[in-house]
């Protein structure tokens, strides 16, 4: 077993979940932990980091693989402190979202599915997110970033690289009052 | 006790029996094709949709024919239930678009693999597929990997019939394989270099309906069909130890577990009856297996001729080899 | 102005906290059940109500709930399908973002109703900033009494609880929900058993859209059939309409079925009219897997009349000249748009969201959204437009699940109904390629 361990107060929001479910049906908190190992493990889930799991949970490691690598918010190799997802379907289609991408290729440099070379940004084109009434928009994290314009992007992103930090989507964000 | 009419046959069931299982109690010319069902896994089927029937009369209680066709390895039987199978053009035209799907992805190079000649999936297009190719876009690749030192995995030729991960879950323990990634980007897979090593996992190869999971101490040594087939058995602690032994000259060059006529295993038997014992000596020799005059690997078993007249035009074989006779 | 309902307190300052919703009659429905209604009286107001699941189905909520089975000795289930994925559909993120307790009322009563002592909210993954909202209302419940044990000393007790999803728009189907809230993937089950024999952890269970429980709390209140007034024939009730695309004012708006088409798009209240001025082309009217429709197929009928929101006005004309309410994802389009490459973004959807079990919808998809792309850059043939018919009709109506068919809907209407656009990008690829501009 590696090093690979959740902080004190992880492991017992972890337990906390897992109580949630019926006796003997502590896999069902498969999803919720691996959200908490990617956000404490650096952004992705390594075989190390899902394998620990599994272990919590005390099944298969192949298990854990197998939903891991279904779902695709979990990142099964390392991205940026930010990883930028713009929607793409088309209600953000019809309002520009092509565009929102575009701008930001050109901004960071990279191609979509890329990561900056500082490891800072990850841009990723990803399908719809449900807020289709304020497109164009992307998500940081946890955060929504609707109603998309040249200068917000930029206000966005330089804001960000200011930060300097990794975003995740357990963070608490502020809500629009759409 | 429930009466179903499959393409015009009719068979009393118990209660609780599938389509599939009714109509091959009829027979092998109203039994549909199966990919992924697999009678000695548990909730095996439903995901090839290559048994699809239609059903034309629901019961006799409520005789409203089904809107949509239905996979008949998960559908059960109801009384008074009227079934088409190859008498159905839905079906017929359903299924033949399945054929499609399942080989978009999968390479045509027959003469090349190994399962050539036992393949389900070249019986399946020959039987119910079109002889030309719609698409042009590049399929699918994998690079070979070994799951340990006697089996070998070719993603390429996978058609995710969830078969061998079945048999990891039901009669061996500890499963390292499974599915993994989504949609079309789906694969069989231990995701970390990991052997799948245990008494029971040879019947991976047994089961898997293509020549995705091969027998590596088999591979290329021969074809199927210069192969000899004999029953034979020994006492054996952890399985059965009811094989197939298939010989060259004097040699044993595999040994399988028996399979039935819908090309299922009989008995699941153990890796050591399975990769260990390859001699004459180890086992009691039954006699020769009885293989279907149908199948390829008989080709080279039976002098079986036919006038140039008897073959009909929809019987050239589009994608498979040439040797033996398929009729 | 339509009857509000479910956003009746949407613009009240504060409505998300406990005490101002409960201030303006929020959790009566649930005193109201628990002391003075058993619990098949509950039943019995929501089928008299007419409520249909708001998921996209249509399927009469009461009838789903009778089918409920009540094993002795065997837990039940409510789970709340917050899943929210169908491209165009937002409108339970509104719900649950800026009144969360009236979903938490909801899934109390329904939980009375149903005999249940354990719910769970299954929300997306990608709406997780909307996790900590529901928590906290769900805490505040727990603190006024309302959840846990002996609730309104009655002897009832009902635990709630939310489960978050990882990014997988096929959860949205209930039995891929239920595998996903069981820790596995997200493949739909074969069918049956139903949910209500053989549910979550094999138990009877009863799944819900979030806008479809919290419609039970007034259907409590005001009775079934108050509820059965409101709207249109058999669509009784209040819909919450996502509206988005090419209009002034997209957003979520709560209309009483009934109203027309053509008013819901032009009236100041709702859409505000086409976005600078253009002329209508196409509407895509329920979420991405319903039909698209041309301007005048959507705003009329075959015979002339008006076309309403309803599910029988929008159904109206079966496959080949209408199309269906769904979930109420109302995509507008104006006439600069492509119908083909949204097409292709719909196509691209679907390929990315197949759980790849079955054949037909795992291979299907991928095929379609690879011709498309051949089409969008100028490589497609006439012959494309044809398999690309084909492909869809081998797909529709033989998959496991839903989704193969929501696959296939929106290429064979787009091909119905505009063909001559998927000729002009084979004979003038050139001409035909637009690039579309940020609107703000």
């Amino acid at each position: 077993m590696s090093d690979i361990k959740f902080s004190e107060e992880t492991l017992a929001l972890a337990n906390k979940i897992i109580a949630r479910y019926p006796e003997g049906k502590q896999k069902s908190a498969l999803i919720p932990l691996l959200h908490l190992a990617q956000a404490e493990f650096d952004g992705w889930l390594s075989p190390a980091a899902m394998d620990y799991v599994a272990s919590l949970l005390k099944i298969q490691n192949i298990e854990a693989y197998e939903v891991a690598s279904f779902y695709s918010m979990f990142n099964l190799s390392p991205v940026g402190k930010c990883m930028i997802e713009v929607c793409r379907t088309s209600s953000c289609w019809v309002r520009g979202a092509n565009e929102v991408i575009a701008h930001l290729e050109n901004k960071l440099g990279i191609k979509e599915g890329e990561t900056t070379a500082d490891g800072m940004f990850t841009l990723k084109a990803v399908e719809c997110l449900g807020s289709c009434g304020t497109a164009p928009m992307m998500m940081i994290g946890a955060q929504f970033h609707e109603n998309l314009t040249h200068e917000k992007l930029d206000a966005i992103i330089d804001t960000c690289k200011q930060e300097g930090k990794r975003k995740t989507y357990l963070d608490s964000v502020v809500v629009d009052n759409y | 006790m429930a009466k179903v009419t499959i393409d015009g046959r009719t068979i009393e069931v118990p209660d609780g029996t599938t389509i599939l299982q009714a109509a091959r109690m009829i027979g092998p010319e109203v039994a549909p094709p199966t990919m992924c069902y697999y009678s000695k896994l548990k909730t095996s089927g439903g995901y090839c949709r290559t048994c699809l029937v239609e059903v034309t009369k629901g019961s006799e209680k409520d005789p409203r024919p089904m809107p949509k066709l239905v996979a008949s390895c998960r559908t059960n039987v109801m009384d008074g239930m009227e079934v088409g199978n190859i008498t159905s053009p839905k079906v017929i035209e359903a299924r033949k678009g399945v054929v499609e799907f399942l080989l978009l992805n999968h390479p045509l190079d027959c003469p090349i693999c190994d399962q050539a000649g036992e393949c389900h999936l070249q019986d399946l297009s020959y039987e119910h597929g079109s002889s030309k190719t719609r698409t042009d876009f590049e399929r699918r690749t994998f690079e070979k990997i070994d799951i340990g030192d006697k089996i070998q995995l070719h993603m390429t030729r996978c058609i995710l019939c969830y078969r061998c991960v079945k048999v990891a879950n039901q009669i061996t323990d500890g499963r390292v394989h499974g599915v993994i990634n989504r949609g079309d980007h789906s694969e069989i897979s231990t995701y970390v270099e990991q052997a799948v090593d245990n008494d029971f996992s040879g019947n991976v190869i047994d089961v898997c309906p293509v020549g995705a999971l091969t027998d590596k101490t088999f591979r290329f040594k021969s074809r199927v069909w210069f192969t000899k087939p004999v029953t034979a058995h020994r006492n054996c602690e952890k399985c059965s130890g009811k094989v197939n032994l298939w010989y060259k000259g004097e040699e044993v060059l595999r040994v399988t577990g028996r399979k039935d006529q819908w090309g299922e295993v009989e008995e699941f038997i153990c890796n050591t009856c399975r990769f260990d014992k390859k001699s004459t000596s180890d086992w009691t020799i039954e006699g020769p297996t009885t293989i279907s005059r149908h199948s390829v690997i008989s080709a080279n078993h039976y002098e079986v001729f036919k006038k140039p007249t008897e073959f009909k035009l929809n019987e050239v074989k589009p994608l498979t080899i040439q040797e033996g006779d398929k009729s | 102005m339509g009857r509000k309902i479910l956003l009746a307190h949407d613009h009240v300052p504060g409505i998300q906290s406990y005490e101002v919703y409960r201030k303006h009659g929020g959790y009566n429905s649930v005193e109201k059940a628990i002391k003075t209604m058993t619990p098949e009286a509950v039943v019995e107001e929501v089928k008299k109500s007419g409520l249909r699941g708001r998921g996209g189905a249509g399927f009469p909520t009461g009838m789903k709930w009778s089918f409920l089975a009540k094993p002795e000795g065997v837990p039940r289930y409510l789970v709340c399908n917050a899943d929210e994925s169908e491209p165009g559909t937002f409108k339970d993120r509104y719900l649950m973002s800026r009144i969360p307790h009236t979903l938490v009322e909801g899934m109390i009563t329904s939980s009375y109703a149903l005999g249940v002592n354990a719910a769970y909210i299954y929300i997306r993954g990608e709406y997780f900033y909307i996790v900590s909202i529901l928590e906290k209302a769900i805490e505040e419940a727990y603190a006024n009494g309302w959840l846990g044990k002996n609730i309104l000393g009655s002897g009832y007790h009902l635990d709630l609880y939310v489960h978050v999803g990882a990014g997988a728009y096929i959860c949205g189907e209930e039995t891929a929900l239920l595998e996903s809230l069981e820790g596995k993937r997200g493949n739909p089950r074969i069918k049956p058993p139903f949910p209500a024999i053989a549910g979550l952890y094999g138990c009877p269970t009863v799944v819900n859209n979030v806008e479809t429980l919290a419609a039970v709390s007034f259907i409590v209140n005001e009775g079934g059939d108050e509820y059965a007034k409101i709207g249109i024939g058999k669509s009784a009730g209040t819909k919450l309409i996502s509206a988005s695309g090419h209009i002034n004012k997209p957003g979520v708006y709560e209309i009483e079925m009934g109203i027309s088409v053509e008013d819901f798009i032009n009236s100041e209240e709702y859409c505000g009219g086409m976005l600078n001025g253009k002329k209508l082309k196409a509407v895509v009217a329920g979420g991405s897997s319903v039909p698209i429709l041309p301007a005048d197929k959507i705003l009329h009928l075959a015979n002339g009349e008006k076309r309403l929101m309803s599910y029988e006005s929008l159904a109206d004309g079966g496959f080949g000249g209408g199309t269906m309410l769904g979930s109420g994802g109302f995509i507008v389009m104006d006439e600069d748009t492509s119908i083909v490459e949204n097409l292709f973004t719909f196509a691209r959807f679907y390929h990315h969201e197949s759980c790849g079990q079955c054949s037909p919808c795992r291979e299907g998809t991928a095929w379609m959204e690879k011709i498309l792309h051949k089409m969008i850059d100028g490589h497609a043939t006439l012959s494309d437009i044809d398999l690309l018919w084909e492909i869809q009709a081998k797909i529709e109506g033989n998959t496991i699940c839903p989704l193969g068919d929501a696959a296939a809907w929106p290429v064979a209407s787009a091909i119905r109904h505009f063909r001559s656009e998927f000729e002009e990008y084979v004979n003038n690829p050139k001409s035909v390629k637009k690039v579309i501009r940020m609107a703000l």
